[in-house]
């Protein structure tokens, strides 16, 4: 405004002056926000940065020693099964997320369910860490509901004839598919939502079969979003650390778990390997949020 | 959630129009889709609600019966790591809405150029997992001019601090959409012709309309600060995340029932969210996203 007042009352060299002294004064007003973030995000993360180029045994000097670590077979490990675990339980999330979704928003079940079904979801995206790794042990654990009942009723033993281990890859990734299903859910929702009825009705007006109409006009649509959240969901997974904690204490060697126990203790006998490690899944997740970031915007194009 | 209902209406009116004048397999094709849907919801249903079932069957094993929940609740540890969560957690919320809604309005209205930059920033918690946050907290904050980590009140500072990171996205995304639905630039413009300062105009004109949005932003903190686990354990902070895995190794039904109370005030908190996406229909509250501290 005081631009405005100043381009009329001297039509000439003004712009610049009001335009400065209003940049300063605003700048003000996201100082906090700056200070706080660079305080508490960029330095803790810059000192992370740094000490994975340092040589903590050769009085700090600056290496790459410990990104060529990061190969050592226990880490390497950790890595493979992060991502193995974050991979399966994100391609799965999102396909039964997407058929769950689906079923409540399009399948003609009655519109309180998908209510309901948005609110749980937002519900059971956050119950993770601790409480949901109890749950399933007293679900599919040793002396778990369903290992007592197919014990007691159809004589299985989840264990022994199924070879089924809560403590496992496999135990986990269902664990995990607790929250990453609800989430796929939360936000494939939107997509779905998009898709206009005028595209199928116009695709049946022309004969189009469901199939044909799947195949040739919702999937394409929906595909940038599907990827999208996919992407999301193994960096939701890959980040998870509470879960397997209480799951597994450590018996299934996880990124996060051993970064973990190298802050309790130096259990990898090199502090500079820990922050290389953290960088890795720095990397790994910034590379996923990116790749989200563009998928999504690759959806927007259709979608409202 | 102002996002409008599925189409259902037209399109059975449709297909029924159509089954009664010539073609007969279009209603049984719907039939079929509608069998899959419930049984895929069903089936979603039991998976996610037998670990329910199957912890409260657990935490029911107790003798006497609710002895499980009756030592719970007689349990001083339980009720003051509940209040010290309660707590950082309300503080977290402050200091978050503190920050993230002048930084909203400021982009929204002077700083447009910035918005890139702070959408950047306030998603780095999701790049930054918790436990890659806590152990940059810990090593960068444990010794120099700043040595938070060493002691007590630091440490409960830390852990605010790394909360408020946390809550960043939701805050932002949250005040953000919440500024899109009222007029900003009136607003101010109508507060400047009569005198305020800007802060005044942030105190008495933005913040009162963004009730709703920052309440819903900060129920999904409060849901996520409470269960929280990772960075209140290695911070060694007396919360309920940390006493739940305590619980967890030392007893056998009071976990359960805990774990139980746990997931019903995580129900509370979204179940306000809800609420308060029905009461203001589209002015900024509604929907918003998850994924919180696994």
């Amino acid at each position: 405004m005081t631009a405005d007042v100043a381009t009329i009352s001297e039509p000439g060299a003004s712009m610049a002056r009001p335009a400065r002294r209003r940049f300063s004064w605003s700048f003000l007003g996201v100082l906090p926000f700056f200070l706080f973030t660079l305080v508490f995000l960029v330095f803790p993360v810059g000192f992370l940065i740094l000490g994975s180029f340092q040589d903590s045994a050769n009085g700090n000097a600056l290496t790459l020693g410990n990104y060529a670590d990061l190969t050592t077979p226990t880490v390497a490990r950790a890595f493979s099964n992060s991502i193995e675990i974050s991979l399966v339980t994100a391609i799965m999330g999102a396909v039964f997320g997407l058929l769950l979704a689906y079923a409540v928003i399009l399948g003609g079940l009655p519109k309180f369910l998908r209510t309901f079904m948005m609110t749980f979801s937002g519900v059971a995206s956050n119950f993770a860490g601790i409480p949901l790794a109890l749950a399933f042990l007293f679900t599919v654990g040793n002396l778990g509901l369903v290992t007592v009942w197919l014990k007691s009723t159809f004589h299985i033993d989840l264990v022994n004839d199924l070879g089924f281990k809560i403590l496992s890859k496999l135990g986990l990734e269902i664990v995990y598919l607790y929250f990453q299903l609800p989430l796929m859910v939360l936000i494939i929702a939107p997509a779905i939502d998009g898709l206009k009825k005028e595209w199928r009705e116009a695709s049946e007006n022309m004969g189009a079969s469901p199939r044909q109409y799947w195949q040739y006009v919702a999937l394409p649509i929906l595909l940038p979003s599907i990827l999208g959240c996919t992407v999301l969901l193994f960096g939701n997974a890959f980040g998870a650390q509470a879960t397997a904690y209480q799951l597994t204490s450590g018996q299934i060697p996880l990124v996060t778990l051993l970064i973990g126990a190298q802050i309790s203790g130096d259990v990898l006998h090199n502090p500079g390997l820990a922050y290389a490690m953290a960088m890795g899944m720095v990397v790994i997740m910034g590379v996923s949020i990116v790749l989200y970031s563009i998928l999504q915007r690759r959806s927007e194009r259709w979608l409202r | 959630m102002t996002l409008s209902g599925p189409s259902l209406g037209t399109r059975e009116t449709l297909s029924s129009i159509q089954s009664s004048a010539a073609t007969p397999p279009r209603p049984r094709r719907f039939g079929a889709g509608k069998v899959i849907s419930w049984v895929v919801f069903l089936l979603a249903m039991l998976y996610f609600f037998l670990p329910l079932l199957a912890t409260f069957d657990f935490a029911m094993k107790a003798k006497p019966e609710w002895a499980a929940f009756t030592n719970t609740f007689k349990d001083a540890k339980f009720f003051g790591t509940l209040l010290y969560s309660f707590t950082i957690g309300l503080i977290t919320i402050v200091v978050s809405t503190l920050i993230i809604v002048p930084t909203a309005y400021w982009v929204r209205l002077r700083l447009p150029r910035l918005r890139p930059i702070v959408e950047f920033v306030t998603l780095m918690p999701f790049v930054i997992p918790p436990i890659v946050m806590v152990f940059g907290l810990i090593k960068s904050f444990s010794k120099g001019p700043l040595p938070l980590a060493a002691s007590d009140q630091g440490n409960h500072v830390l852990l605010v601090a790394a909360y408020t990171i946390l809550s960043f996205p939701y805050m932002y995304r949250a005040v953000d959409s919440g500024l899109r639905t009222i007029d900003v630039k009136s607003l101010t413009e109508a507060g400047q012709s009569l005198g305020s300062s800007t802060f005044r105009i942030l105190w008495s004109v933005i913040f009162p309309n963004l009730r709703i949005a920052i309440l819903s932003g900060a129920f999904l903190t409060l849901a996520i600060v409470i269960g929280e686990f990772t960075i209140a354990v290695y911070l060694n902070r007396p919360a309920f995340g940390p006493y739940l895995q305590n619980l967890g190794q030392n007893k056998s039904y009071e976990p359960a029932a805990v774990s139980l109370i746990s997931f019903g005030l995580t129900w509370i908190a979204m179940a306000f969210i809800a609420l308060l996406g029905r009461t203001s229909q589209g002015r900024g509250g509604g929907q918003v996203e998850v994924g919180g501290a696994h």
